[in-house]
């Protein structure tokens, strides 16, 4: 199998990124960068990042109710110019995005349209992976912040994720980022601290793959002091039967809760740890029947914990640096299929939002009737967006990270 | 003893582990056939016990492999683990005006069918001497990645584990075909939403990318509306949990489908992917990516008539011995790998003592029947985080606290500057490096300590 080959199947796999995370693990001693951490610049920005599993429906999120070609392609999903939150003459959001539609009003959400790149992939884990890579050429073995945070120093502490499995887009060529739990049970520690110590050191001649596991002991310590440190209370909610009682999804996505997500990520940065990025995550958007109703489930979760954590951000300075990015694997197909669904399909909306963000509708709305196989042709390439975030809200020469990407969103941030 | 394990009360004593040890020391070939041995059923196998690498070592590796991919005689530990009688699914019992507490009802049976299913399933890989059929299965339910959280009936999942396991050694047109007809995998990809008037290209679309030809394996998005068309009218029946064809809901047109025209259904267009050289070729690479990794790239040609004979290929690959200490176990492997060398049964166990097992399983994030996606379960440094770690540890510990008191008073028996290397002869570690042995010496008088350490260090973690 050449390496091409081998690549994809990596990919495939659903774990872009392991390879070289293993390669590169070696290569950080945490302990040195703990020493040189330093407090957080205070005006520097954080960056939220919130990924919807499944593909939502784009045009059901931020709906072009007065196009007629909307309605005609799906007129049992279509909603009417009176049902949606009014954006602008054209354009509202779907019903269940109050709080959202609160915010557009206030200046501080940016709707970014027709977001794709080109020669869309429909596979969700494919296209998942080219969103998580910057990568749609040929998805590689890192991720966009991952190459971030590989130039930031590679400590793990400033990418975190509050999946157990961490996601492709933190695995970077030298580290990752760090991932936590949401719900963690207090439990007298069953090594003494001299075990765990000892278990970080590195052995010289020990594999990727080793040498990782035993970085994930030196990990632990300065993680595990960070959270603790602001998780005030104990979260009450307990995993162990979580996958009974939450929706099943086909396509990933996680486990616990936006709201616990947030939660966890409004502590940290009240606390002003020195996370600069978040990942987390909702899943079950995969609406092939029955889409208008689970939709608007999925998407009132989804307004509503954005709205309690952007309301809690504006409280402090901290907060007020907070950006947070919505965005999915892809949108779906314009015309609806017979089950009162959609098929997957392509471009989509990302959502910008926070204080620093100058609120309205960016990107050309893409054309409902001049289609490629049925499907939007994308308007905004994802990487613009990704840049500007890497510059505005990171710091970081978005060229080094993007593979020297040119384009901008102009004026959002 | 052809094909079972050995699996004696005999236990050698410290004197025994002193004496292999010096034979180790002593004999350079023989270590490399140990340690040949071990690599092979470290990967083949769940986790070998130390008196199984003993007996292999004896029968020497060809005979071993012999015994793992083709085991005779009855497999005494499935007889001690029979598949339990769940009954059938509760909710075909509901009518249509079930009250609300009915519902409630129902779905409380659902969900204790579905544990005592998954409890049942982790005993019998703790419990089956044919371990190489047991990893398989585990294989295949990883590959055709089926949850059911959305499926929710224990007696389909357990169906589906049976197709799995009755197709899953021979070659690939039978298990495609009786796949396409698994109740529960139609369930799950909404398969009875396909129908003639109303495509749904869910299932056609993940039979091609991820459980046949593959991403790359060179169909076309018109080959996955083409598929879907083919799929059409498969339905099941709630009731009776039976896929049926309903000939109403099928498209019987001509469809394109990789170049070819003709009338597909089901069965012939099953025929065609499991017929395709890339199929053979996908489905051998994802054997080689779970029992040898990806640090190594695949070699060719690895595709054998049937999964047994690409195994076979795999573990006779010269590049399979370069595989060693690269593999991440998933955590369903090291916890099963650790209950069996430490002869945890959970038959024995307290009622909670299960529970507990199965909350360990939740708390590492694999818990069989439930993987997170249809694309199966991470692999690789993805299990390697801080957060999986800290749940490692306190699995450790509740595994080394349930240990068989034999095996603990075993690695008591050896003096205490002996012990790290006791306890690596238990877990099946070929050497500490130093930095690990650093960490166990002074553990030495502390065995349940020991054991929790040895189960998260950085060699037992990585195979």
């Amino acid at each position: 199998m050449d390496v091409l080959t081998r690549r994809r199947f990596l990919v495939a796999s659903g774990v872009v990124g392991a390879s070289a995370l293993a390669g590169g693990a070696a290569a950080y001693r945490l302990n040195d960068l703990l020493a040189t951490a330093g407090d957080r610049d205070p005006q520097a920005r954080t960056l939220v990042l919130v990924t919807l599993y499944g593909g939502n429906d784009g045009l059901n999120t931020v709906v072009p109710h007065a196009d007629p070609a909307y309605r005609n392609a799906r007129p049992d999903l279509a909603y009417s110019a009176e049902e949606v939150l009014r954006l602008d003459d054209g354009t509202g959001l779907n019903p269940a995005l109050a709080g959202l539609h609160r915010a557009y009003g206030a200046g501080r959400l940016a709707v970014v349209r027709g977001v794709g790149y080109p020669k869309p992939d429909r596979s969700h884990f494919r296209s998942m992976d080219i969103w998580h890579t910057a990568q749609p050429d040929r998805p590689g073995t890192t991720g966009w912040l991952g190459r971030w945070l590989d130039r930031a120093g590679a400590d793990p502490r400033l990418a975190v994720s509050f999946e157990p499995a961490l996601p492709p887009l933190l695995a970077g060529e030298r580290g990752a980022g760090a991932s936590v739990p949401v719900t963690e049970r207090e439990s007298p520690p069953r090594l003494a601290a001299e075990t765990l110590t000892a278990l970080a050191a590195v052995a010289p001649d020990d594999s990727p793959a080793r040498a990782r596991a035993a970085a994930c002991f030196a990990d632990l310590g300065a993680v595990d002091a960070m959270v603790r440190q602001v998780r005030a209370t104990p979260a009450a909610e307990d995993a162990e039967d979580d996958g009974e009682t939450a929706s099943a999804t086909a396509t990933g996505g996680a486990r616990a809760s936006l709201d616990a997500q947030l939660d966890l990520v409004a502590r940290c940065v009240e606390a002003g740890v020195v996370t600069r990025v978040f990942s987390v995550s909702l899943g079950g958007f995969d609406t092939h029947a029955d889409e208008k109703q689970l939709q608007q489930v999925l998407l009132g979760q989804l307004d509503g914990a954005l709205s309690r954590f952007t309301d809690r951000m504006s409280r402090t300075e901290a907060g007020r640096k907070v950006v947070v990015a919505v965005y999915s694997e892809f949108g779906r197909r314009v015309r609806a299929n017979a089950s009162d669904g959609t098929d997957h399909g392509t471009a989509s909306n990302v959502l910008l939002l926070g204080a620093p963000v100058d609120g309205g509708l960016y990107g050309e709305p893409p054309s409902l009737t001049d289609l490629d196989d049925g499907d939007l042709k994308f308007t905004t390439d994802f990487r613009d967006v990704y840049a500007t975030l890497l510059e505005r809200v990171l710091d970081t020469d978005a060229g080094a990270v993007l593979g020297g990407w040119r384009g901008r969103l102009a004026d959002a941030l | 003893m052809r094909g079972t394990l050995r699996r004696t009360g005999d236990k050698p004593g410290p004197d025994v582990i002193l004496t292999v040890l010096e034979h180790r020391a002593a004999n350079v070939g023989g270590m490399r056939e140990r340690e040949a041995v071990a690599h092979l059923l470290r990967r083949a196998t769940f986790g070998p016990t130390a008196d199984e690498v003993d007996d292999a070592e004896r029968a020497g590796l060809a005979a071993t492999l012999d015994r793992l991919l083709d085991p005779a005689g009855p497999d005494r530990g499935a007889a001690a683990t029979p598949t339990p009688a769940l009954g059938p699914d509760p909710a075909a019992a509901l009518a249509q005006d079930a009250t609300r507490e009915q519902r409630q009802q129902v779905n409380r049976e659902r969900r204790e069918q579905v544990n005592t299913l998954t409890a049942w399933w982790l005993a019998r890989m703790i419990a089956a001497e044919h371990q190489g059929d047991e990893k398989l299965l585990f294989f295949w339910h990883g590959h055709w990645a089926t949850s059911v959280r959305k499926v929710r009936s224990a007696p389909l999942m357990l169906r589906q584990l049976e197709t799995l396991r009755r197709f899953g050694r021979g070659p690939l047109a039978p298990l495609v075909d009786a796949m396409v007809r698994d109740p529960a995998l139609i369930l799950w990809l909404d398969g009875q939403q396909n129908t003639r008037r109303a495509p749904n290209e869910n299932l056609a679309r993940e039979l091609l990318e991820l459980f046949t030809l593959g991403i790359g394996g060179g169909y076309r998005e018109a080959d996955v509306k083409e598929g879907a068309r083919a799929l059409t009218g498969w339905t099941v029946d709630r009731r009776t949990g039976v896929a049926r064809f309903v000939a109403r809901r099928h498209d019987p047109g001509p469809k394109t489908i990789l170049g070819s025209r003709a009338a597909f259904d089901a069965g012939s267009y099953a025929a065609l992917l499991a017929g395709r050289p890339e199929t053979a070729r996908f489905v051998a690479g994802r054997l080689w990516f779970r029992y040898a990794g990806a640090q190594v790239p695949p070699p060719a040609d690895l595709a054998g008539p049937d999964t047994v004979g690409t195994l076979r290929r795999i573990f006779t690959a010269p590049a399979f011995a370069q595989t060693r200490d690269t593999l991440v176990k998933q955590p369903v492997e090291w916890l099963v790998g650790a209950a069996r060398q430490l002869g945890v049964r959970p038959a024995t166990l307290s009622e909670a003592g299960r529970r507990r097992l199965l909350a360990g399983l939740n708390a590492l994030d694999q818990v069989p029947l439930r993987p997170p996606s249809v694309g199966g379960w991470p692999a690789g440094t993805a299990w390697l985080t801080t957060s999986s770690l800290q749940a490692r540890m306190r699995v450790a510990d509740q595994v080394a606290g349930a240990a068989d008191p034999a095996v603990l008073a075993r690695l008591a028996a050896a003096p205490p500057a002996g012990r790290p290397d006791a306890l690596a002869r238990l877990l099946v570690v070929d050497r500490w490096s130093d930095r690990t042995r650093a960490a166990l010496v002074p553990l030495a008088g502390q065995p349940r300590r020991l054991l929790v350490a040895g189960l998260v260090s950085p060699e037992y973690a990585v195979s």
